[in-house]
């Protein structure tokens, strides 16, 4: 390890360091001055306070040009792992304000600084190209998360969820250990680079494949990609909003953009080939297999569901495996694509989730609990619809750019759109999820409101909130530039 | 300028949400205004419109740079025409819509967006754009029907809107292959058209788009989601329905599957079970669909479905125009177009809102005991005259167009213009029972009380006197539209099909 | 050729009276049929100044007016008169009115009944002068609407049935002849009557559709003959010929006598018209090959009929069978005349009379069946709605008048010479018998039956003994006397001095006997 400055580090992780920081101060402030305070007065302080720290860290990202590589590969700071953060911390932000107006705990400031703590995780995950910062990383998510999500204390289903996602996690971080072990020992390193040159050296090694498979079932887990999705309906339902919020939107971020690195970067050589017709033995087949898997499981079972958390639970599966197209392809152009994709996703999901949050007080959680919403709530309503259709793919929002750039990126790689099979599965899937959703926005503006169910009041900052988060997802959808082209700029420069 | 028929319908969507709730006459205007306002656009774009074929760029900047997607829009001489049959659908709809009471805002607001939309698809010169404004066109179409429909609402909205996205996914796969293949970073029209993709390539993906919008269009067997759309949906979202979205679908199948892909039209070299090329496939389609519909027509005992399917049978004319592959048949599919949209926006229009908002019942049987054709003449007469351009009379628009789809058709597949005139005749045996059952029966049943019905509004008889109108004059004065047609099928941009298996 | 429209003017003319009556009759019956009358009459005034002005040696068209319409479908907006042409506008003009005159006292016929009359004239006129398939086909159908609905509104009482059957029949033969005159432009590129009859003269049409319509490897012949038999359909439900003529019977009955008179008198004519301008000139060679068939057809029209007509005991139906057989005789002259001029010169003169005879009849036809069906609507009137032919008796006794009247009408029905019937049938006979001696004579079976029904007709309702019942019928006022006499003075008139018609008419049947060639 060459000696390299520490202040060099600590301007490298500035942002990650912003945010810890908050998390601690949040955690002292609550624990200290606010012990007394009404609970409400507990959740708006610590959404605040947090809320400015990640904007702070923003800031940061924004101006600062501190980019380098640390300590080979351990720490790596690009423009894309910065946008990448940036949008980390964007969807923080969101989650935070729907946090702001829940009142389920008494630990306000242990639940913020959970989000917080969550978020420099995720941060770090994508700042990195070295295999055991990675597991660490992802751990050090996964603890976070299992502990959100059974923050709940009053609720059976909380706690069941947890254990569940702890169980299954627990399970598969370990599988991803072995894996990474096994990588380990065939390459006698774990940056990615190295790994890189061992395994173009010997693609066919039965070792290497054994690890490779390891490897993506942990990952797996983690994106929620069928078949290892079993924990994701139980945490996207029992969940309190805001820590499915964070699930279902950064961290499916985050896993994501660390998985393409590992497998694009990492094991470039084995990479195979599932292309119609040109079959060739590797890990774009196995994926590629994975995602047929999750387009196909996610959107049939989520026609059935009757909870909406379920259908969008099922739905995350189904994209997920639309996301996993972009990594078969594995290029420039669909690494964009994944990054936007991902992006949008996240935004439109943590919408969905702002959109539960506001309606939390009113038991509203099956499908045929929204009858009349477009009456009693319309502006949540109209909202809701503009998160749903993005989701759905329709364009001119968000949703729809993302999904054309995937298809586009992967049919592009060869001349003999060897993925085209994948594309048209993902469209047919694409028409069953728009079933699901066209569902939910049936029972909010056709079906009538049960009779006495009264109007719904949503606070004004939810409200500002959501309505912003919505512009956000029309305005990407009209003028995909904005976020395509910073991301394919960062994209150039960092793979040079 | 003609941008501004989008814009403005968008704009006054949101102006009718901005009404005030208490007094819906002022969302009726303002939509009515909206719409005019289109409709006068339209009609000074095609005045001033030379006829020479050309192409009359309106707005062409960047938009997705990074996939070379542009704002593209732009006006030939059959986009003209069809943006013009959008313009007097939509007056007429909201004239026929004026006495809706139940979320007048919404159903105006919805109505104006579906309007920009189509606007949007006639208008647009970019395929990515195309297909943005043929997606947006869905949703509020979805809500149309759901919400203001009659029996069945709900299912036939979601069954119309999945078929509808179906064919889109199969559209949006042929998109994407083309903008691989060409390999252009560019999804303009003028590119594209002129872009010589591999014959193996336009063998599959002709097929593919052309099939995935001939579903909006009608196509048998995918049409099975208009019967029930048309008779579900409100009268004004079935004459718009039947009247210009459908035709999105034929514009479709002609501008991106024909105009990008006429190789895929060629004879494959081999034959399978009788046919050698898709044009014969789809021909075949075509005439199945002019037959089918029209028998089934005949047999229909719910009067709304008799318009629905009779709309089957007309859109098979034009698919049927499509495939002949010569410039009088392609002329006679776009005339039969517009023609069809402003007949079947007269058919639903005095079945839906003459005849069952003021009897509530559309069983055929029920109506022949009511003497309608006293008690509402003027219903009457329209309907008659309306039957009279449906079946294709001379004077009427519908013979202009029937007239050169079997021209094209004589030239190009003698025995199928013959069945196609044994589908006239069955047009005419069900339009006249449908005409004698509703208008025509009530005579003899002297014996059944008279209610009184509510007296033929202001709004329906201007909507009538409209389409009437439109549908007459271009019967008697087809230059008005062959002009803008025939110098638009010669341009450049319909090249490649001219070079192709045209006769 | 003025350069006024006239022909353009009087086919609207009626149409303006319709829209006027329609207008005007919001004031009353009166009013409306006031107003139809003066059209009525502005119309037929208009022709007659038209057959002032029309010059008989004239080769060629006359008054002819064109316009471009939609050259790119081939639609011309083509209008020309021959003595053919103006001798159906002579026969529209004055059964209209005489139909307008008989509705003059039925009060359940108001002013719809009237616009529609008038509606129905613009679209006689209109069949009468076109010159270019698209127009006249315009006209053609659009005549089908007020006739439909003056037999469906103002109709008997299975006047449903027979109105749709009357459509239904109608459509299919208009189906067909659309299609093979598409058929015809495909290949030659022309609508145009005069253009086409020049082309299959030269034998350019043959050439042409041998050129441009490659079916299956159908022999260029049996593709004309395939558009021929399509052509002919078409004419054929008009005319009608048997066996296409089983909407007829009910349609003639079932509808009001005045509307009769009109379907008779002049909707008829236009299938025979159609066989004359538009079959047997571009058609020629095919009609000479199917000539067995269809002089077997025209004899089946001639004779059938009039048996059947023998065997009705309703006047209406009588009549109308009666009609069947008159216009067969045409349909029988003009295929008898089929048969290349150019390659046999010898017949010319048969030829002409057949044709000159067959133009005699459509006009005599026109105006007799008018005035048999006028008579049967006074009767029906005062029998308060019985047509039965034995229903009445002696009639001559109680209605002397009206008795010698519609004797005389029956007459010239028969083909009495000095009447009307009789120049025209005469004639048909004298040309057709050198051009095919078999079906004239048997031609005269007909001519025989006829003879028997009509007389039958005579001795069962007007002599023998008079029933209680119709003692007191009145006879014809004074009114109704003057509205008659016209129509019967007519009757002498051209059956005493025919060269009022035919004179006119010579140098059209000439050019159309020249015009068969190939």
């Amino acid at each position: 390890m060459t000696g390299s400055s520490y202040l060099e580090l600590l301007r490298l992780t500035a942002p990650e360091i912003i945010v810890a920081l908050a998390g601690f101060l949040l955690l002292v402030l609550d624990l200290t001055f606010l012990r007394q305070a009404a609970l409400a007065i507990r959740f708006r302080t610590a959404m605040v306070a947090a809320c400015i720290g990640c904007v702070l860290a923003l800031v940061v990202l924004e101006s600062g040009s501190a980019q380098g590589s640390l300590a080979a590969g351990m720490l790596v700071v690009n423009s894309l792992t910065q946008l990448i953060q940036m949008a980390l911390l964007v969807l923080a932000i969101l989650v935070l304000l729907w946090v702001g107006g829940a009142r389920f705990t008494t630990h306000v400031g242990e639940y913020c600084a959970l989000i917080l703590f969550a978020t420099t995780a995720m941060m770090l995950l994508v700042s990195t190209q070295n295999l055991l910062v990675i597991f660490i990383t992802i751990e050090f998510l996964s603890l976070s998360l299992y502990i959100l999500t059974g923050f709940d204390k009053d609720s059976q289903q909380s706690a069941e969820a947890a254990l569940k996602y702890f169980l299954f996690g627990g399970m598969s971080a370990g599988i991803l250990l072995f894996g990474m072990s096994l990588l380990y020992g065939i390459s006698g390193s774990i940056a990615l680079q190295p790994i890189a040159a061992a395994v173009n050296a010997s693609p066919g090694d039965p070792m290497l494949t054994l690890a490779m498979v390891m490897v993506l079932v942990g990952f797996g887990f983690k994106i929620a990609a069928a078949p290892f999705h079993m924990w994701a309906p139980e945490v996207y339902q029992g969940a309190p909003t805001g820590s499915a919020a964070l699930v279902a939107s950064s961290s499916k971020v985050a896993s994501f953009f660390a998985l393409f690195l590992v497998f694009s970067l990492g094991l470039m050589g084995a990479a195979g080939s599932a292309a119609w017709g040109h079959y060739s033995p590797g890990w774009a087949p196995l994926i590629a297999i994975l995602a047929a898997v999750s387009m196909l499981w996610g959107n049939l079972a989520a026609i059935a569901q009757t909870s909406v958390r379920r259908v969008l639970a099922y739905s995350a599966i189904g994209h997920a495996g639309y996301m996993l197209i972009a990594l078969v392809a594995h290029s420039r152009e669909s690494l964009t694509a994944l990054v936007y994709y991902v992006f949008t996703y996240a935004l439109a999901t943590v919408g969905a989730f702002g959109v539960l949050s506001a309606l939390e007080g009113e038991k509203v959680d099956s499908i045929a609990d929204f009858a009349g919403l477009g009456k009693r709530a319309p502006g949540l309503s109209f909202c809701l619809l503009i998160f749903l259709l993005s989701l759905a793919g329709i364009p001119p929002l968000a949703g729809f750019a993302g999904k054309f750039y995937v298809f586009v990126a992967a049919l592009e790689i060869s001349d003999h759109f060897g993925l085209l099979w994948l594309v048209l599965l993902a469209l047919v899937m694409s028409v069953v999820s728009f079933y699901y959703y066209l569902k939910i926005l049936k029972q909010a503006y056709v079906s009538e409101p049960v009779p006495g169910a009264a109007a719904i009041s949503v606070p004004v900052a939810t409200r500002l909130a959501l309505w912003a988060t919505a512009a956000l997802v029309v305005i990407l959808g009209c003028l995909p530039d904005i976020l395509l082209n910073r991301i394919s700029a960062a994209v150039a420069t960092a793979f040079q | 300028m003609l941008a501004w028929t989008i814009y403005l319908s968008f704009l006054g969507a949101v102006a009718v949400t901005l009404t005030p709730a208490k007094s819906p006459v002022v969302a009726r205007v303002t939509a009515l205004l909206t719409a005019l306002a289109g409709l006068g656009i339209a009609i000074v774009a095609i005045m001033h419109a030379d006829r020479s074929g050309q192409v009359i760029t309106i707005v062409r900047t960047p938009w997705i740079s990074h996939l070379g997607i542009e704002y593209h829009l732009a006006a030939d001489g059959i986009s003209l025409i069809l943006v013009l049959l959008t313009g007097i659908a939509a007056v007429a709809g909201i004239l026929f819509s004026w006495n809706i009471e139940r979320r007048v805002k919404d159903f105006f607001a919805l109505y104006l967006v579906l309007i920009g939309a189509v606007y949007g698809v006639f208008l647009s010169f970019d395929l990515f754009l195309l297909f943005v404004f043929y997606e947006i066109v869905m949703i509020p179409k979805y809500f149309l029907i759901a919400i203001w429909g009659s029996t069945g609402r709900e299912y036939a909205a979601m069954k119309l809107v999945l078929y509808s996205f179906g064919g889109s996914a199969l559209v949006l796969a042929g998109i994407i292959a083309a903008y691989c293949v060409a390999g252009q970073r560019s999804l303009s029209f003028e590119v594209l058209a002129h872009f010589p993709f591999p014959a193996h390539f336009q063998m599959w993906a002709f097929p593919m788009v052309f099939v995935g919008f001939a579903v909006l269009a009608g196509m048998w067997p995918f049409h099975t989601w208009a019967p029930t759309g048309h008779a579900a949906a409100p009268t004004a979202a079935s004459m718009l329905l039947a009247g210009v979205v459908m035709k999105l679908g034929a514009y479709g199948c002609l501008r991106v599957a024909m105009m990008l892909f006429p190789r895929g039209l060629d004879p494959w070299g081999f034959r399978v079970l009788g046919f050698g090329s898709w044009q014969q496939v789809f021909a075949v389609l075509a005439l199945i669909g002019i037959i089918y519909g029209a028998t089934i027509a005949l047999v229909q005992k719910d009067l709304k479905f008799v318009i629905g399917y009779s709309s089957v049978s007309h859109m098979g004319f034009v698919l049927l125009g499509l495939m002949t592959l010569n410039q009088i048949g392609l002329s006679g599919a776009v005339y039969q177009m517009f023609s069809h949209g402003i007949i079947a926006g007269l058919l639903f229009a005095v079945v839906g809102r003459m005849v069952y908002d003021r009897t509530h019942t559309r069983d055929l049987h029920e109506l022949s005991r009511i003497p309608l054709g006293r008690l509402i003449p003027f219903a009457a007469v329209t309907f008659v005259l309306a039957s009279m351009a449906s079946i294709g009379l001379p004077g009427f628009s519908g013979f202009v167009a029937e007239l050169q789809v079997l021209i094209g058709s004589w030239r190009s597949f003698p025995w199928m213009a013959c069945i196609a005139g044994v589908g006239i005749l069955i047009g005419i045996a069900f339009t006249w029972r449908a005409l004698q059952a509703t208008f025509l029966g009530g005579a003899d049943a002297t014996a059944a009380p008279q209610q009184a019905m509510p007296p033929i509004t202001l709004p329906e008889r201007l909507g009538a006197c409209l389409l009437l109108a439109s549908t007459i004059v271009l019967g008697l004065y087809p230059r008005f539209l062959l002009d803008l047609i025939l110098p638009t099928l010669n341009s450049s941009l319909f090249e490649q099909l001219r070079r192709g298996a045209w006769r | 050729m003025s350069s006024f429209p006239l022909i353009s003017a009087l086919t609207l003319l009626p149409f303006a009276g319709g829209i006027a009556v329609l207008l005007l009759g919001r004031a009353g019956r009166s009013a409306a049929r006031l107003t139809a009358v003066v059209f009525a009459i502005a119309s037929l005034a208009l022709t007659l100044l038209l057959w002032r002005g029309f010059q008989p040696g004239l080769p060629g068209m006359q008054f002819q007016e064109w316009h471009a319409w939609a050259p790119a479908l081939g639609l011309e907006y083509h209008v020309g008169l021959d003595g053919l042409s103006l001798l159906m506008l002579a026969v529209s003009s004055i059964v209209l009115l005489m139909s307008i005159a008989a509705s003059w006292s039925n009060h359940k016929q108001g002013p719809a009944y009237f616009s529609l009359l008038l509606f129905l004239e613009t679209g006689l006129f209109g069949t009468f002068t076109a010159l270019n398939f698209l127009h006249w086909f315009l006209y053609w159908e659009l005549s089908l609407i007020p006739a439909f609905f003056l037999i469906r509104i103002w109709g008997g009482s299975g006047r449903a049935r027979a109105a749709t059957q009357f459509f239904v029949y109608t459509m299919v033969g208009s189906i067909t002849l659309l299609l093979a005159f598409l058929a015809i432009f495909l290949a030659s590129g022309s609508f145009d009557f005069i253009e086409l009859t020049q082309m299959a003269q030269t034998g350019q049409l043959a050439s042409a559709i041998a050129q441009n319509l490659h079916w299956h490897q159908w022999d260029s012949g049996h593709i004309t003959m395939f558009l021929f038999g399509g052509a002919f359909l078409g004419f054929a439900v008009k005319t009608p010929v048997v066996p296409f003529h089983g909407w007829l019977g009910s349609a003639y009955a079932e509808a009001a006598p005045e509307t009769t008179m009109v379907l008779t008198g002049a909707l008829s004519k236009m299938g025979v018209y159609g066989f004359l301008r538009i079959l047997l000139p571009i058609f020629p060679e095919q009609m000479w090959r199917a000539r067995t068939i269809l002089l077997w057809l025209a004899v089946a029209t001639i004779v059938l009929p009039a048996l059947t007509a023998w065997a009705q005991t309703d006047l209406k139906r009588m009549f109308a069978y009666s009609s069947i057989n008159h216009l067969g005789y045409c349909i029988l002259g003009i295929v008898a005349a089929a048969g290349s001029t150019g390659a046999d010169a010898s017949f010319v003169s048969a030829k002409a009379a057949a044709l000159t005879g067959v133009m005699l009849q459509m006009f005599s036809h026109g105006i007799t069946a008018a005035t048999l069906f006028w008579f049967l609507t006074l009767l029906e009137r005062r029998s308060g709605g019985l047509l039965g032919l034995d229903d009445f008796g002696g009639l001559r006794r109680a209605m002397p008048v009206f008795s010698g009247l519609m004797g005389i009408a029956l007459f010239a029905s028969l083909g009495l010479p000095g009447l009307i019937g009789f120049p025209g049938e005469f004639l048909i006979f004298k040309g057709v018998f050198p051009l095919s001696w078999w079906a004239a004579a048997l031609a005269l079976i007909g001519l025989l039956m006829t003879a028997v029904f009509l007389l039958t007709v005579l001795q069962r309702v007007f002599s023998g003994p008079l029933r209680e019942r119709w003692a007191g019928l009145q006879d014809l006022t004074l009114a109704e006397r003057c509205m008659l006499a016209p129509g019967v003075a007519l009757m002498f008139v051209v059956g005493l001095y025919p060269q009022l018609i035919s004179g006119m008419l010579h140098g059209t049947v000439m050019q159309l006997v020249a015009q068969v060639r190939f």
